[in-house]
């Protein structure tokens, strides 16, 4: 049983990196868990636009682990300019007003592993196919994965997207939603296995 | 309602089992850093012993990007988001919660150490139990009617966040036989830049569980992992009232933060 007692009981040491080199080390990450679900979510979090508003979408989607089966504990967070490409500065991401928006949006899956924000789709930022930044969080993952929904109505600005290109081409259709009607679009999210998602990690 | 008897463990592994493999782990990355590699900063994604990890991590490479625009820059929170009283804990409800009532407190910082000015910290936590107010906590513990354990604060001028709550008991999970989590205060955290996103949790010092822990263990290194647990702070304590910890929390480096000065809310 010796093997079994712990051997981190000593005291702990300074939370911050070592600033004789002039950085400080990140604070590692660690998973959501299961139990967010009381906490994350908040009223209208997945609403960064009334469904009447007029140029309202439902971007939604599955999330599924390797076995295929749906990720019913997954958070996910999506942070986008307006229609018009411009990233808001406003306040009011947790307290919607129904009026201003804020660009950021959190929805939890519901038990069969779905999503559904309600939105605008992104105009263009700086000349790039529009896109929002998607982030995932679930139980299972250590670390949350980010990735960027674009739209397959974009055909022009995805063919000279900087980052589509540095995707594998059979890889690439995992970052584009589909138009799966007149104000809807589709983007499933597969963790794992056949039709594994693209995730990014940014250089910073 | 009667206490029902814990359910069979899924895993049907022992903590022999799940301990081999971590201490396997563990002594490869050592090895890998005798060879001059570099120290396992994170989490391993796919951790074996945090079984959970099996389906859900990508086993392709990460596509490495520039961060664009929308990836620099942040959401905005601020008074209209999150109400004072919010980052107290024990006021939430009639009665006082039970435990050990307690303070964290510290500072969001940059990888260069400047602050993370007015920016959203939301924790969340199990009661003095062990419990979450969460229906599919299935521990027999009791819930306590006067703790809900959520709260959130928005970082002031220097980066400091601080809470005042209860201390969080350990609970058992499902991972494998007889597998217990040490106490833990879940934080998500958002800095200037989205790229700097980070949910992590802070762990308590000395805690008997860590070694035996999956997913506190999921960081190879241990001078890293240690980053996770906050220091007892007698300063920080209030007489006769509440202990104090304070874990500071650095989210990543300079080329996330170039935004700095130009952020409206500064």
């Amino acid at each position: 049983m010796t093997d079994l007692l712990p051997t981190e009981t000593r005291a702990t040491e300074p939370a911050t990196g070592t600033p004789a080199t002039g950085t400080f080390v990140q604070t590692p990450s660690q998973t959501v868990g299961p139990f967010y679900g009381y906490a994350l979510p908040y009223d209208k979090g997945p609403e960064l636009v009334p469904g009447h508003h007029p140029h309202a979408i439902r971007l939604h989607g599955t999330v599924t682990d390797g076995a295929g089966e749906p990720v019913i504990d997954a958070l996910l967070e999506i942070w986008q300019a307006d229609g018009e490409g411009n990233l808001s500065r406003e306040l009011g991401s947790l307290d919607r007003d129904g009026f201003t928006f804020t660009g950021f949006g959190r929805a939890a899956a519901t038990m069969a592993g779905q999503y559904t924000f309600t939105t605008v789709k992104p105009g263009p930022v700086a000349g790039h196919a529009p896109y929002a930044l998607v982030t995932v969080f679930a139980r299972g993952l250590t670390h949350h994965l980010f990735t960027r929904v674009y739209f397959e109505a974009d055909a022009a600005q995805l063919e000279t997207d900087a980052v589509l290109a540095l995707v594998p081409a059979d890889r690439r259709d995992t970052l584009i939603s589909v138009q799966d009607g007149p104000s809807s679009y589709r983007f499933d999210i597969r963790l794992q296995g056949e039709g594994e998602t693209v995730f990014l990690d940014f250089d910073a | 309602m009667p206490l029902e008897k814990p359910s069979v463990a899924l895993g049907r592994d022992t903590q022999g089992t799940i301990s081999a493999e971590i201490r396997a782990i563990e002594a490869d990355a050592a090895r890998r850093v005798q060879q001059g590699g570099p120290p396992e900063l994170h989490p391993r994604r796919d951790y074996p012993p945090y079984r959970s990890s099996l389906l859900r991590h990508p086993t392709h490479e990460l596509v490495r990007v520039d961060p664009e625009e929308v990836e620099r820059v942040s959401p905005a929170f601020g008074h209209t988001d999150v109400n004072v009283l919010e980052s107290d804990l024990t006021i939430q409800h009639v009665g006082e919660p039970l435990g050990e009532r307690m303070t964290v407190s510290g500072r969001v910082l940059d990888g260069e150490g400047r602050p993370v000015r007015h920016q959203l910290v939301e924790l969340w936590q199990a009661n003095a139990g062990g419990r979450y107010v969460h229906k599919r906590d299935q521990h027999p513990a009791p819930l306590d009617p006067n703790f809900t354990g959520v709260g959130r604060v928005i970082t002031g001028d220097n980066g400091e966040y601080k809470f005042t709550t209860i201390k969080p008991g350990a609970y058992p999970w499902k991972n494998h036989v007889n597998a217990w989590r040490p106490a833990h205060i879940h934080f998500s955290l958002f800095g200037n830049a989205f790229t700097q996103r980070l949910i992590t949790q802070m762990y308590f010092p000395g805690d008997p569980l860590f070694a035996l822990d999956p997913i506190y263990q999921s960081i190879a290194d241990p001078a890293a992992r240690a980053r996770l647990v906050g220091t007892y702070d007698h300063d920080l304590s209030v007489s006769e009232w509440s202990l104090g910890y304070r874990w500071d929390i650095v989210l990543t480096g300079s080329k996330a933060t170039w935004m700095e000065g130009e952020d409206a809310h500064d």
